[in-house]
């Protein structure tokens, strides 16, 4: 290595200051990303309810605007809570293990057709079936006159319009997953008399789990943090999801209900930010290899 | 045990199956199929054609798998193959089908129930010349059934029951009990007197026939009733509505899907017709139309463009700033630098959003007591785009941080040795090694964000719906507005002009930007390539 002079500082100076210099924007870096989210936990604990007026450390920090937020049936936010968090297990669930059915036919089975088949896949879920909406809206109403819990405004039709999109993206993250898992497991379960169903749940599904929660985490968030899809399905206030009932509770009354809103926020973000913060390795894992999160 | 199959080699679509996992497969299907002719039958009696098709194809389709050995593979993918032709596939195919119409406000409906709508109900009914109106009262049998007392201009009395001629009648004979002032018997015997809000409440009152027809009398106002005769009657001879009061005649022009007489008025609700390449002619050729789709498009790629580029560059400094691995706290930096991009964008975007309120919000406040001016990131066109690129760098920049810091890791140290030990400096040892070799690794994913972006109908609609609004326009569109919200706008504008088959040309628009910008990706990171060759 060179010693390189710059000026007059040494070499032994100059990495002080990079050090230094690094730490400041290190600060300003963390004030930028976190500002937002101290300053709406801020205006949850301020107990005028007003955007104008708040400061970051509110003066008589109370959990009132909490209380409101549970106690006014005009906006159900613990059913709305519940409503997502319903919704999005239920999907995230179904969806792993149709995309894992469909990741196995994939990386074990060669048929005909195997490759243009994944990769009409792919390519087809690329449409945002969001900008169908019109044709799923009638569809669901269709469904709704034979099997109602499956219609318009139900929760198993918002639940049935996500699962369109199961195979897709994840099937080919796991697909590559199950690839890695020698076919040798396989070959001798299948010589002690092991079919394909039993291979698949006792042999490879115990060893693709970090996928499979992967796959699972990012569906249930991506579904947790959907607007258009649920706003458009659904229209009863007590059937709402929480992305469509905060965006109601907040919608032109900015000034008015900011620290109801507020405490909404960080309720309805605090479990996602957790799951992210603890499992971020087994995320950014599945992010960087192509999901991106909705 | 039995084989079913065989095992040639390394296809392996062998299996081994027990014979009570062979009935089982088939009481299953023979279960869906049941449940599936259920749900045609049904759906056959009330002519819902599409979903039949759908149900019937999906369920062929689950029965030729399941039944045919060469399928097995398909067999694991059914469920997943099955809803995406239910909620993609098909709302796909419709929307293209939709792109060829005139599916709008005002074209609603099909054909026939164009006709349906146009020639029933009571809205259709009038008093032929000539024709005797009545004053009526309602009276209501034990069992449900309805009956009329008639009075005519004349002063004569009539009793009216469906399917039965009128009767002339008189209050206090026979079953008619004594009369009141208006000469209407106060009580029938099987029957009792409704009185005005009663007679208002009963929902099918109006559509009865009392009498026998074509001289049944109908109520029409809550005090008239009369022989009424319908308007608007369809002659499928034809294919024309004729108007028996004005005697006109309206014939189906099934090119713009209205019902249109010789002086060219037109009857509503029209209905849907095909116009060929008509929404695409519009959307290329319409000055009105065509100045608004470039500008919102133009936007779009901009906007796209402009997130990729900042969140990357963004993302890049810091992951360099921290590439140095003697840097202490760099997990915990990371956790805290990643809370933009795990709190659920719905919320973050709203928090923004009352952060950049112009009078109160805690930006502007800041902005205004610093530099004495408060962006007005509403009302102004060029500032609301600035304020959504500025908070979707916010969301964006933590997930290009974590794409480049794993692809800075990647690239080689000797590579900058090499080049340190030819002289280089800093710039040009990132302008030279680092960027050309992280856009390769990252680049794919750079493109996928774009896609993404594209299509970012959050961030644009949940800031400020696309607004704010662009002046002259035929229909409502903003200047923040990307072709997707654009989209939303038009099949969900409210307040009429609702145009689904616009909207549906410009959603095919849309798909084919995305599909050809998605191919070209799976080229370049050889996806092509890697399906076929992997395990």
């Amino acid at each position: 290595m060179f010693e390189q002079v710059n000026g007059t500082l040494s070499r032994r100076q100059r990495r002080q200051l990079i050090r230094l210099a690094r730490w400041a924007l290190t600060l300003v870096l963390v004030f930028y990303a976190l500002f937002p989210a101290a300053w709406v936990f801020s205006a949850s604990l301020d107990p005028r309810n007003s955007l104008a007026q708040q400061a970051l450390i509110p003066p008589n920090a109370s959990l009132e605007n909490y209380r409101q937020l549970f106690a006014n049936p005009v906006q159900p936010f613990g059913r709305w809570m519940l409503n997502s968090i319903k919704v999005s297990t239920i999907t995230s669930a179904l969806a792993v293990l149709i995309s894992a059915l469909a990741a196995y036919a994939f990386s074990r089975f060669r048929f005909a057709g195997r490759r243009s088949l994944l990769l009409t896949i792919l390519l087809i879920q690329v449409f945002p079936n969001f900008l169908a909406i019109v044709a799923i809206f009638l569809l669901l109403q269709q469904i709704g006159m034979y099997i109602p819990s499956l219609g318009l405004g139900t929760h198993g039709g918002l639940i049935l319009a996500y699962l369109g999109g199961a195979l897709g993206i994840n099937t080919w993250l796991m697909k590559g997953f199950f690839d890695a898992v020698p076919r040798d497991l396989d070959e001798s379960a299948r010589i002690d008399g092991a079919n394909d169903r039993q291979i698949f749940v006792h042999i490879i599904f115990p060893l693709v789990r970090p996928i499979l929660a992967v796959v699972g985490i990012l569906t249930f968030i991506g579904t947790y943090s959907d607007y258009v899809l649920a706003s458009i399905i659904l229209k009863d206030r007590d059937t709402m999801t929480l992305a469509v009932g905060l965006y109601q509770l907040i919608s032109g009354q900015f000034t008015q209900k900011w620290g109801v809103f507020a405490a909404g926020a960080t309720i309805g973000a605090i479990p996602i930010v957790l799951v992210y913060l603890v499992l971020q390795d087994y995320i950014i894992g599945g992010l960087t290899r192509g999901a991106v999160k909705g | 045990m039995i084989r079913v199959g065989t095992g040639q080699g390394t296809q392996r679509l062998s299996t081994s199956l027990s014979l009570s996992e062979v009935l089982f497969r088939l009481l299953a299907l023979a279960l869906v199929d049941a449940v599936a002719i259920w749900l045609v039958i049904r759906m056959v009696a009330d002519g819902v054609w599409l979903l039949v098709t759908l149900v019937t194809v999906i369920t062929l389709g689950l029965n030729v798998i399941f039944l045919r050995e060469e399928f097995y593979p398909l067999r694991w993918m059914s469920p997943g193959l099955a809803l995406m032709i239910l909620m993609v596939v098909y709302p796909l195919v419709f929307t293209v089908y939709t792109a060829f119409t005139n599916y709008s406000d005002g074209h609603l409906l099909t054909k026939p129930q164009a006709i349906k709508r146009i020639t029933t109900g009571l809205q259709n009914m009038y008093v032929p010349e000539g024709g005797i109106t009545y004053r009526w009262v309602a009276f209501q049998a034990e069992d449900g059934t309805l009956a009329l007392w008639l009075t005519d201009p004349e002063g004569n009395h009539y009793f009216a029951r469906p399917g039965e001629p009128l009767q002339p009648a008189r209050a206090g004979e026979g079953i008619f009990g004594p009369p009141d002032e208006a000469g209407v018997p106060t009580a029938i015997e099987g029957y009792t007197r409704l009185n005005r809000i009663q007679a208002a409440a009963n929902r099918e009152l109006p559509s009865i026939q009392f009498g026998l027809p074509p001289n049944a009398v109908q109520v029409r106002t809550p005090t008239e009733a009369a022989v009424l005769r319908p308007r608007f009657v369809y002659d499928p001879e034809r294919d024309a509505i004729v108007d028996q009061k004005e005697g006109k005649l309206y014939v189906a022009d099934d090119s713009t899907g209205f019902f249109v007489s010789a002086e060219g008025e037109t009857l509503t609700p029209g209905y849907i017709v095909t116009v060929g390449w008509r929404n695409f002619d519009r959307l290329l050729n319409s000055p009105a139309i065509r100045g608004p789709v470039i500008r919102v498009f133009v936007w779009t790629v901009v906007f796209a463009a402009a997130s990729v580029v900042t969140t990357f560059a963004l993302g890049l400094f810091i992951a360099l700033l921290y590439n140095d691995p003697t840097v202490r706290g760099r997990k915990l930096i990371r956790s805290l630098l990643i809370v933009p991009y795990a709190i659920p964008a719905f919320i973050s975007i709203l928090v923004w959003r009352g952060m950049m309120n112009p009078q109160f919000g805690v930006l502007n406040r800041a902005l205004d007591t610093w530099l004495g001016f408060s962006p007005p990131w509403f009302s102004d066109p060029m500032w609301a785009r600035l304020g959504v690129i500025l908070v979707n760098l916010w969301l964006g920049f933590p997930y290009m941080m974590l794409v480049c810091s794993g692809a800075l890791q990647a690239i080689p140290d000797d590579i900058y040795e090499a080049a340190e030990i030819d002289g280089a400096g800093a710039w040009k040892k990132f302008r030279l090694i680092t960027l050309p070799l992280l856009l390769v690794s990252v680049g794919p994913l750079l493109i996928s964000s774009f896609a993404f972006n594209f299509n970012n109908f959050n961030v644009i609609y949940l800031f400020n719906q696309g607004n704010p609004p662009m002046r002259g326009t035929p229909t409502p569109v903003g200047h923040t507005d990307i072709l997707v919200t654009y989209v939303y706008r038009l099949a969900f504008a409210s307040g009429g002009g609702k145009d689904y088959g616009y909207a549906a040309a410009i959603t095919i628009i849309i798909f084919l930007i995305v599909a050809a910008i998605t191919l070209f990706n799976f080229r370049y990171t050889r996806m092509w390539e890697e399906v076929s060759e992997h395990v």
